[in-house]
């Protein structure tokens, strides 16, 4: 009978097709989004931060970057950037998600605990010619973000958004270009939530006495580090570019090891990414590598 | 009945051509978004940007060579298996302007960065609604056509073409839900997790309604028509169909899984991806055994060639997809190079390998001739089988390399590679996968020759005949 009549069979085809759908994409909106998921911590958009998220829609940057942590050790160390993993109330404002599917460059949930430098020297440096800070990155060039921000609908998106603002918020559009509405976008990134970091700065480090008083001894191993984890900012040959220069410090064994295990103004932490026995390799480097070696 | 039915094929022919042309637009984007991963130089201006052309490359593979495709071909089956002509020869024309204005439009408009961001919905308001105006028209030309027909019984293919009608219509409108702020922008009305879930429902399913259930139509029309036996069994197609239409609407979360969808989701698309296996290889073996005494098909005809070797790759595919959807293995895979890897068997190996054979075969029947030149087809099908495996082999691999690399620590747990060095690993890949697309794409062409040289051939003919 079903063969014969297309009318009763196309509706049968309909009904059959909802039962899942309505189970696994219509009954979650009762849960998904709740009082459950909500964070207090977690604020809506500004108007600039809003226009730095069109603007990465615009230029399609969820092609390569994904932006959500997932509950994985190894999601949470590489991208957690001091941060656990996401959770579903840190999306409440995010319309569309921009969870992407390819990681073709890092995870961006978290990319504002990264670099805390307030002026995104990092962002605007990297973004104007990423293979300046990051040698082997086939990430395009965005220089053309240098132009004025149009912000003519800005007001409108807050309303359509349901978002509050404030004048003040609006005036802070004026003279913005688009890059810095990317960056702005990009340092709030993960920001909400409170992290580990304020228990990190706590921690001492376990042992405060550099194991090793021989360069020679860890050469090899801390110029491979130092190519990987440091290069980037400081220079190829440690001559300073973005950080400063790293030939010799005024600084302790104990403060420079401080300063790489947790980061400071500027500059990112590599404690969850670099084991203490390499941060001590770099100390090394960094204090006894006086030369062009 | 006395006269023979007269079928209206101009806008079949129509469809097949622009669906042509796009598919080729598909796979030279493709070339040149390849060779940017591994060549960043290339990004040369902002509307040339990698980030702009991935859109384009999949919205012209999807819509532009695949949708179109399946309409001009079921405007050619739905004629055949009802006996009846065409409802609107006049709507199928009308639908055809619009395929192609919507299609231009969206490569332009996604160029200037005017992109939704949802995956395979990039597409802003004004332009959504044209395709959804597009498959309305072409749904109700079909479905008429169905409804008026002379052949009382509707035939497998038949149903994969309803429930398509159905399936994408629905999938598409909710997908699309949003508020627009102006002509070329809008937020759509989900938020986050929520948003996400919607997503991948209909990302998952766009797979089931636009790149199973189509081909799955058009394979089972042709197969038989090609090799001249029946379908192996009715019964096997009855519980296939509604089994794999029933399955594949709970799986969507497993393109979500270790996220914060709430984990029952994640859990049940799971199981239900493992569970789509039966009705997926229900259908390959209806395939198989319908060649029941005729496998030496295989070296003779070369439409059977690009036919098995479709169903094959479907089979392949859905054993890859549930294996994909299991946790433990998504969290090696995902967000790597592999899933590339397998959209692409599944895009060049089964829709595309079944499309070239319906095509052939309809190029052949529209013109009354031969195909030009045998030699030629079979030319083809090694060109982009070795394309296709390439691309996929090396994506695969690569895939297998980073996961690993991303995923390995030190003994006190802090990561062993950084991202740039799990990046540096893969470009070699990128390079191998940039040939494998010059490959296919010669493939293409000789096709593209093959059936241009085949019209022509039918237009002497006719004036020989005239």
């Amino acid at each position: 009978m079903l063969e014969k009549n297309p009318v009763i069979f196309i509706i049968l085809a309909f009904v059959v097709i909802m039962i899942g759908t309505t189970v696994t994409m219509i009954a979650p909106f009762k849960w998904i989004n709740g009082p459950a998921d909500r964070i207090a911590e977690v604020k809506p958009y500004t108007p600039l931060q809003q226009e730095g998220r069109d603007i990465y829609m615009r230029e399609g940057c969820n092609n390569c970057h994904s932006q959500t942590v997932r509950t994985l050790a190894a999601d949470v160390e590489r991208y957690g950037n001091g941060g656990s993993y996401s959770k579903s109330g840190e999306f409440v404002y995010d319309r569309p998600h921009l969870w992407g599917s390819r990681r073709t460059g890092p995870d961006l949930a978290r990319i504002g605990l990264k670099y805390p430098d307030p002026n995104g020297m990092w962002h605007r440096k990297h973004m104007d010619n990423p293979q300046s800070v990051v040698p082997a990155s086939n990430m395009p060039a965005y220089a053309f973000l240098n132009q004025p921000l149009n912000f003519a609908y800005s007001e409108r998106k807050m309303k359509l958004l349901n978002f509050p603002y404030t004048r003040a918020d609006l005036d802070e559009l004026k003279g913005k270009s688009e890059m810095d509405a990317i960056i702005a976008y990009m340092r709030k990134l993960g920001t909400d939530l409170p992290t580990k970091k304020a228990e990190a700065a706590t921690q001492a480090p376990a042992a405060r006495n550099n194991p090793f008083s021989d360069l020679k001894a860890v050469k090899t191993e801390a110029l491979s580090l130092y190519a990987k984890n440091c290069a980037a900012c400081h220079g190829d040959k440690r001559q300073g570019s973005l950080g400063p220069t790293l030939k010799g410090s005024a600084k302790s064994d104990a403060e420079l090891f401080a300063v790489i295990s947790k980061g400071r103004a500027g500059m990112p932490s590599f404690g969850s990414s670099l084991d203490e026995q390499g941060i001590w390799k770099l100390v090394t480097l960094i204090k006894l590598g006086k030369h062009d070696d | 009945m006395n006269a023979p039915t007269r079928y209206v094929d101009d806008s079949t022919k129509g469809f097949m051509i622009w669906s042509i042309i796009w598919g080729t637009v598909a796979v030279l984007v493709g070339i040149l978004i390849s060779l940017q991963l591994a060549w960043p130089q290339l990004n040369v201006a902002p509307y040339l940007t990698y980030g702009r052309l991935r859109p384009i490359h999949t919205n012209a593979g999807i819509f532009g060579w695949g949708i179109g495709s399946f309409i001009g071909l079921f405007f050619y089956i739905t004629q055949r298996l009802t006996k009846t002509p065409l409802w609107s020869p006049g709507l199928a024309r009308l639908t055809l302007w619009l395929f192609n204005i919507g299609i231009a439009s969206a490569a332009v408009t996604l160029a200037m960065g005017i992109n939704r961001t949802k995956e395979y919905a990039e597409l802003e308001w004004p332009l959504a609604l044209v395709v959804a105006v597009i498959w309305v028209l072409f749904s109700v030309n079909v479905f008429m056509t169905i409804l008026k027909r002379k052949e009382e019984q509707m035939y497998i293919s038949l149903w994969y073409i309803m429930a398509a009608l159905v399936g994408v219509t629905v999938l598409y409108v909710i997908n699309n839900l949003g508020v627009p702020l102006h002509l070329f922008k809008s937020y759509p009305i989900f938020a986050g997790t929520n948003d996400a879930n919607v997503q991948w429902w209909y990302g998952h399913n766009a797979v089931a309604m636009v790149l199973t259930a189509p081909p799955l139509a058009i394979f089972y029309y042709f197969l038989p028509k090609v090799i001249n036996n029946p379908i192996y069994s009715h019964r096997m197609g009855i519980i296939a169909f509604w089994s794999l239409i029933f399955m594949y609407l709970w799986t969507g979360a497993h393109h979500l899984l270790w996220t914060p969808v709430p984990d029952w989701i994640q859990t049940l698309a799971m199981a239900f991806s493992i569970m789509l296996i039966a009705p997926s290889w229900g259908a390959v073996f209806n395939g198989y055994l319908t060649m029941g005494g005729k496998w030496e098909q295989m070296k003779t005809n070369y439409l059977v060639k690009f036919l098995i070797c479709g169903i094959t790759f479907y089979g392949l595919q859905t054993l890859q997809g549930p294996m994909q959807a299991i946790r433990t293995f998504s969290a090696f895979i995902h967000y790597t190079d592999w899933v590339p890897g397998h959209v692409h068997m599944g895009t060049l190996g089964w829709v595309s390998m079944v499309l070239f054979a319906a095509m052939y075969y309809v190029t052949e029947k529209l013109n009354d001739t031969e195909i030009y030149s045998v030699k030629l087809a079979d030319t083809h099908f090694w060109l982009v089988l070795v394309g296709q495996l390439i691309h996929s082999i090396t994506m695969w691999t690569a895939g297998v390399q980073q996961g690993s690399m991303l995923l390995a620590t030190n003994p006190d747990g802090s990561l062993h590679y950084s991202f740039m060095e799990t990046m540096i690993a893969i470009f070699p890949y990128y390079k191998i996968r940039a040939i494998s697309g010059f490959i296919y794409l010669a493939g293409l062409l000789v096709f593209i020759y093959n059936i241009y040289k085949t019209f022509q051939k039918g237009a002497v003919a006719q004036t020989a005949k005239a």
